[in-house]
């Protein structure tokens, strides 16, 4: 079986042969690296789905290497929206600073009582590995390069619906400029999150928590729409 | 000049930064990759504290349990301090949010999270977030670091530590993305660098990385390590990829059963026992599954929907409806670098270690599950706090550049190094070989002849080299600087293994099969200075 994986210092795809049978496509990276071409780079950690280290693109789709079965013909290639630093490996610190600007943490922890269905609320949101798969997907950062994006959106939305959370406004705050109201709601994010976490859903409700803290989407307060009262943007932010 | 330089950023570095920089530290955390993909995010099954929120649970059980685990190899005095300071971590852990699983109990904080049996454990101890519990931590962890400024610095790849007069002055770092050599000069430093099971390449639940960069490190700079031989296998690995099953799929209620679907031992005594008795199913020509078919599809996605997944993707079976075939693999290492009561290396003052690089002697010699994320919590902010207070009256003279500039000599001469052989099929060879004659059940013989081959190795390697000369993100360097950490602690299992003729907790030998009481000790070993 042949693939192609997108190389950094030629910026053309090279083709490499696998022996055939079904293999992760982290476990078909190292034989190459070992057996073929030990220049190849990428990234790999833990190989359990859970580390978050080696998604890509498998035909423009992104992907866990480690979770992903390589299939005759695939192209293999970088994250998107990330600085390429060699072949597979990307920069991920722009992507990470999103976390800091959100503030997505708890802010003043308080007392509470917490259920079964509190931990089941956020479940899905705290199995966030920061694979960045999100991010490369995310269709807003074409145009908008500062987006605070999926990944720290959903973990704001984490936090600020946590009970333990005395203070949801602080970390609101901060995300309306270049957050919640720049989503576009169009689901790449959903569709490649290999954890099965919807970033458009969380931003969704985060809007809603928004307008509950004065805040109000700017494209309806430039146009004199008034203060919507509802937390789904049919118009998708535009 | 730093006050704390924290060497890795799994759970336990982060712990001991948030600590330091609390105390009043200014605070550096410095690793080979980037802070949430440590091996902390694959511990799943839980953390150990006698909270009693599901059943009576005592401290004084809590140790009993591991000090019975222990066989003897563990300083009472220190297990007590960990299983003590237990409920105080999880109400701290708590109070940063981490997402613990809950109890409909109508309690606050700590009092509402919930817990299971792992095995060992007298009563329902191991607190937990489904089986996520390591990533839920750690990620809990990260988001309080951000929020405290802590200062980091990613991919930069422990080189040595810079010791003076037993003093430890800072460490030099290949920075992975440009090459260089770097020093960081510090007044305290705290190895955080995670066990060394990756020896067992292939045959191992952790991660590439787990190379025992930093207990290599000590060594090298004049630290003691000690129990080395001391290796965890985990009962519960995928036959075919040694990806983890977590033990809570045991303490939730799933057997393990041989291909004629007996049940042949307790699922919930201790991994070593566990993993012996698979192991010698195995041997007769049995295979070995894991039968969680009777919990139901229900409860599996409630309890366990990290291991379904698991085994979907890579084993392809379901487990709500079909046997999970498994093996025992390397998981986790007891041993490392050898610390005092307050975490101080042995042999190099101002230099803390904590967590799997540490051997803080809590687990001796068979760790019960949920006790590893326990310590890197408990003792990562020992380790801070304890890193802060030598700081305090540390020299701030920096360092000279001598380890640097020996650094940047060696890292020069690979890149300029000819007729290179590949070190791969040998990374590959030294995993299988550990695995085969390091094993769960160990013979002198065997233990010699991996000693020589070990040896030969370790000669071979000056013909060993990187194949790709490339300066900037130069993962083949890597992969070769974690290979020589991995061939260089090989011998101080082995021979620490040979000395051993005894059986205890994970140290098993044929020939030997008690425990001897000559042997209830430590062995320590510590490299002659040069001088």
């Amino acid at each position: 079986m042949q693939i192609k994986i997108l190389r950094s210092d030629t910026n053309t795809h090279q083709l490499y042969s696998l022996p055939a049978g079904e293999i992760p496509l982290l476990n078909a990276l190292t034989y190459i690296k070992e057996t073929q071409d030990a220049t190849l780079t990428f990234s790999a950690g833990c190989r359990a789905s859970v580390c978050g280290t080696c998604a890509v693109r498998v035909n423009g789709r992104e992907e866990l290497a480690c979770a992903y079965k390589v299939k005759p013909g695939d192209v293999i290639e970088p994250l998107q929206y990330h600085p390429v630093l060699r072949d597979l490996k990307v920069d991920k610190q722009k992507a990470k600073e999103t976390l800091a600007k959100s503030t997505a943490w708890l802010q003043s922890a308080q007392e509470a009582t917490l259920t079964h269905n509190d931990e089941k609320f956020t479940e899905k949101q705290t199995d966030c590995i920061l694979c960045d798969a999100c991010y490369s997907a995310c269709p807003v950062y074409a145009v908008n390069p500062d987006f605070l994006g999926p990944f720290a959106l959903t973990r704001a939305y984490r936090y600020t619906s946590d009970k333990r959370e005395a203070n949801v406004k602080a970390t609101i705050d901060n995300i309306q400029s270049n957050g919640v109201w720049d989503c576009t709601l169009c689901g790449e994010c959903t569709a490649v999150c290999p954890k099965g976490i919807d970033p458009k859903m969380d931003i969704t409700m985060l809007r809603g928590t928004s307008l509950q803290h004065g805040h109000s989407d700017p494209s309806f307060a430039t146009q004199s729409f008034g203060t919507p009262d509802f937390g789904f943007d049919p118009n998708g932010g535009f | 000049m730093v006050d704390v330089l924290i060497i890795g950023s799994g759970g336990a570095g982060l712990t001991a930064a948030l600590a330091a920089k609390e105390a009043g530290a200014s605070v550096l955390v410095v690793g080979k990759s980037s802070p949430t993909t440590s091996q902390t995010s694959m511990a799943q099954g839980g953390i150990n504290a006698a909270l009693g929120n599901a059943g009576e649970d005592h401290i004084s059980s809590h140790i009993a349990d591991t000090i019975k685990s222990a066989h003897g190899l563990c300083d009472e005095d220190m297990v007590r301090k960990m299983c003590a300071d237990a409920p105080e971590t999880i109400a701290w852990l708590n109070e940063i949010g981490v997402p613990f699983s809950r109890l409909d109990n109508n309690a606050q904080g700590k009092n509402s999270v919930a817990q299971r049996q792992m095995g060992g454990a007298s009563a329902k101890r191991a607190c937990y977030a489904q089986d996520y519990t390591g990533l839920k931590i750690l990620h809990t962890l990260y988001d309080t670091c951000l929020k405290e400024n802590i200062d980091f610095l990613e991919e930069h790849y422990l080189l040595n530590l810079i010791v003076k007069d037993d003093i430890v002055k800072g460490a030099t770092f290949l920075n992975i993305r440009s090459g260089e050599v770097v020093q960081i000069d510090a007044k305290s430093v705290v190895m955080a660098t995670g066990g060394y099971g990756a020896l067992y390449h292939g045959n191992t639940t952790n991660t590439y990385g787990s190379t025992g960069d930093g207990v290599a490190a000590v060594l090298r700079a004049g630290g003691a390590v000690s129990d080395m031989e001391f290796i965890q296998f985990h009962p519960t690995a995928l036959k075919h990829s040694a990806i983890l099953i977590s033990e809570s799929a045991r303490g939730e209620g799933g057997y393990l059963v041989n291909e004629k679907g007996e049940r042949f031992v307790d699922e919930l005594k201790p991994r070593d026992e566990v993993a012996r008795a698979i192991f010698a199913q195995i041997s007769e020509g049995q295979r070995v599954f894991l039968d969680v078919r009777h919990l139901g599809e229900e409860k599996l996605m409630e309890l366990l929907p990290q291991e379904v997944e698991l085994c979907k993707m890579h084993e392809h079976v379901d487990p709500a409806t079909e046997l999970i075939p498994i093996k025992p693999v390397a998981h986790y290492t007891m041993g490392g670098i050898d610390v005092d009561y307050a975490l101080e290396v042995t042999g190099i003052k101002g230099c803390f270690a904590v967590g799997e690089c540490s051997n803080a002697k809590v687990h001796g010699a068979n760790r019960l599950g949920g006790n590893s994320l326990l310590e890197i919590v408990a003792f990562g902010r020992f380790a801070g706090e304890n890193a802060y207070k030598h700081s305090i009256y540390a020299s701030s003279k920096p360092a000279e550049q001598t380890q640097k500039e020996k650094d940047r000599s060696e890292i020069e001469a690979l890149f300029t190094q000819e007729n290179v052989q590949s070190f791969y099929p040998y990374r590959e060879a030294l995993g299988n070989l550990f695995y085969e004659k390091v094993g769960i059940v160990r013979e002198n013989a065997q233990l010699n002849e991996a000693l020589e081959e070990v040896i030969s190795m370790q000669v071979s390697q000056k013909t060993l080299g990187i194949a790709d000369k490339s300066r900037t993100d130069n993962q083949n360097l890597t992969d070769f600087l974690e290979f020589k950490n991995a061939l260089l602690l090989a011998p101080t299992i082995i021979s620490s293994a040979i000395a051993r003729d005894e059986s205890r907790g994970a140290h098993f030998k044929t020939g030997f099969e008690a425990e001897n009481d000559a042997l209830k000790k430590h062995i320590v070993l510590q490299w002659k200075r040069e001088d």
